[in-house]
């Protein structure tokens, strides 16, 4: 009876242990990936100047005699991306939530709720594919331009790609608001839709704020699909229908050519530094708020 | 006078039926209590009175629920209409995340009144008729969960008030609160019904006796006895009653 109790407890230990081995090995791995893109990265300022790379609209890395280091025109190509898919995603995603959470017949949520998740599962090649050789041509026609890829086009891609992750957490946080709400608001007379207007939206409204962040990580990290679809040229984009250059595209472009230690080499992790932080801080931001959603209304 | 009719009234949560062959006549300005066993189904009576069960989606009703010569679930197609005239109260306080101005006024603003001034007034009144005026007057636009236990139910009452309904069900409205909230919501219901017919489901033997005028005693689904509260309690007629309200009295 000791002896097992003994053993059970050993056994126990054994598995404990190994868990703490792999999760600090895999903060490790993250912490050693993060230092190896900073400690690249920040080289860069040995060379160039902090102004000339923040505020130079012209990167130009290659050009003979006098490159240039500007990302400007980069990060406005990611700001484009980002807001536009954002546009598009943020009134579909809440008005498919609310339809999930709120209006759907149970029936009808369960065929629903995973076919949205599945979305989520398309690679990111595959919609490259469809803005490519269907959207493209459609956009092209629409507006009267020589080629659609620009950064309508790669809006629309990534606001679908990140639509699932709205509908998804909103719907969570819709879920998970007391039923007391619902009740008490139907039994002063209110309808449905003032219930939902007046109660839900407010109170699930700062979860359905981490939604949105949450999904602004995933656009302004994305890059195969805006690769394929966004134009990628380097000038400054003065409107969405320009072609555009967001730095998740235009470091898996240029990382091909660069010698291994040259400074455009440093440059380009210079880039994925400036990438991580800002996914970094958005998602966190965007966990601490959907927390503390949800442990709002616990009674 | 009677305010509601209940004909033959059974109730099913999907295939078990909660409620069989009630008749019951409700009424009107009078407070009535309904009392019984756990699981016996007063809530989902009380529940039937202003279709909140149209919310659980695998329930099924049959009888007549007749309220001003008007049958709940056939005459009122907007059933929001029905629930501003019979309003509700719940067991735990729900106050909406919300400042208690805006609690108070929800009704009124989900009845289309956008009118500031109008909305003070009400929620004043309303606030002064539950007897809470004098202790929220200077925070009304703090949060209703900044109350106590006690006050949110109040609030809950008086936001219930505040679109001046007919008839008030209550569910086990004190099963949360300490006796002196307890004694404060008794009170308030003693006066508020010169003014209206009151419904309250209660746990409570002692409650029941002191506030109300009528009782009904329920087990499994079916009225067992429904008369004058005090005959009730003294000399109940069925042998059912007598045996539940010998044990809770103990
Ligand atoms: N939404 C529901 N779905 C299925 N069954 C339910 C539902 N609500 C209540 N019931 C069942 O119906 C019966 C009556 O429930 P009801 O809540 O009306 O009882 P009650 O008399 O109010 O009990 P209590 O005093 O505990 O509040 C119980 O057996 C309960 O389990
Ligand atoms: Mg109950």
């Amino acid at each position: 009876m000791f002896l097992v109790k003994g053993l059970k407890i050993n056994k126990e230990k054994i598995i404990i242990n190994i868990f703490l081995i792999v999760s600090v090995t895999t903060i490790l791995i993250l912490l050693g990936i993060f230092l190896f893109l900073f400690f690249t990265g920040i080289k860069t300022f040995n060379e160039i100047s902090f102004k000339e790379i923040f505020f130079g609209t012209d990167w130009n890395p290659t050009a003979y005699g006098e490159p240039s280091w500007g990302i400007l025109s980069l990060l406005v190509g990611t700001l484009i991306v980002t807001l536009g898919a954002l546009i598009f995603a943020i009134p579909l995603g809440i008005a498919s939530s609310i339809y999930l959470a709120e209006i759907a017949s149970p029936k009808t949520r369960e065929f629903l709720k995973p076919t949205i998740e599945m979305i989520a599962g398309i690679p990111s090649v595959v919609l490259g594919l469809i803005g490519i050789f269907f959207l493209s041509p459609l956009i092209a026609g629409l507006f009267g331009l020589s080629n659609g890829l620009n950064g309508l086009i790669a809006s629309f891609i990534v606001g679908i790609m990140i639509l699932p992750t709205i509908i998804s957490v909103s719907e969570d946080v819709l879920i998970s608001l007391p039923k007391e709400f619902n009740e008490a608001s139907l039994a002063l007379g209110a309808t449905k839709w003032q219930t939902i207007k007046m109660t839900l939206i407010p109170a699930a409204l700062s979860g359905i704020g981490g939604a949105i962040m949450l999904g602004l990580g995933r656009a302004v990290g994305e890059t195969m699909a805006v690769l394929m679809v966004a134009g990628n040229s380097r000038g400054m984009p003065t409107s969405i229908l320009d072609p555009v250059r967001p730095i998740t595209a235009n470091i898996a472009i240029e990382i091909k050519e660069v010698v291994s230690g040259s400074l455009h080499y440093e440059a380009l992790f210079l880039l994925g530094l400036i990438l991580f932080v800002i996914t970094f801080c958005v998602n966190v931001i965007s966990e601490i708020i959907i927390n503390k959603q949800t442990k709002k209304y616990k009674w | 006078m009677v305010k509601i009719i209940i004909k033959n009234l059974k109730f099913w949560y999907g295939k078990k039926q909660v409620l069989d062959d009630i008749n019951l006549l409700i009424e009107n300005k009078k407070i009535t209590a309904l009392i019984g066993p756990s699981g016996c189904g007063k809530s989902t009576l009380l529940r039937c009175m202003n279709r909140m069960n149209d919310l659980i989606s695998s329930s099924k009703i049959e009888g007549n629920l007749i309220y001003n010569n008007k049958d709940i679930h056939k005459d009122y197609e907007d059933v929001s209409i029905l629930r501003k005239q019979i309003g509700m109260v719940f067991q735990k306080p729900n106050p909406f995340p919300m400042s208690i101005f805006e609690n108070v006024s929800y009704g009124l603003r989900a009845a289309g009144i956008k009118d500031k001034e109008i909305l003070k007034k009400i929620v004043e009144e309303s606030l002064k008729r539950a007897d809470l005026w004098d202790e929220v007057k200077d925070r009304l636009d703090s949060s209703a969960f900044s109350l106590s236990g006690g006050q949110q139910q109040r609030l809950c009452i008086t936001r219930a008030l505040a679109i001046n309904p007919d008839v008030i069900l209550l569910d086990e409205p004190c099963s949360a609160l300490d006796p002196i909230a307890t004694a404060k919501i008794e009170k308030l219901l003693i006066k508020l019904k010169d003014e209206m017919t009151i419904i309250i489901v209660t746990h409570n033997m002692h409650q029941a006796r002191r506030i109300s005028d009528k009782t009904i005693y329920m087990l499994d689904g079916k009225v067992i006895e429904y008369s004058e509260t005090k005959s009730l309690f003294v000399k109940p007629k069925n042998k059912l009653t007598k045996d539940y309200i010998n044990g809770e009295f103990g």
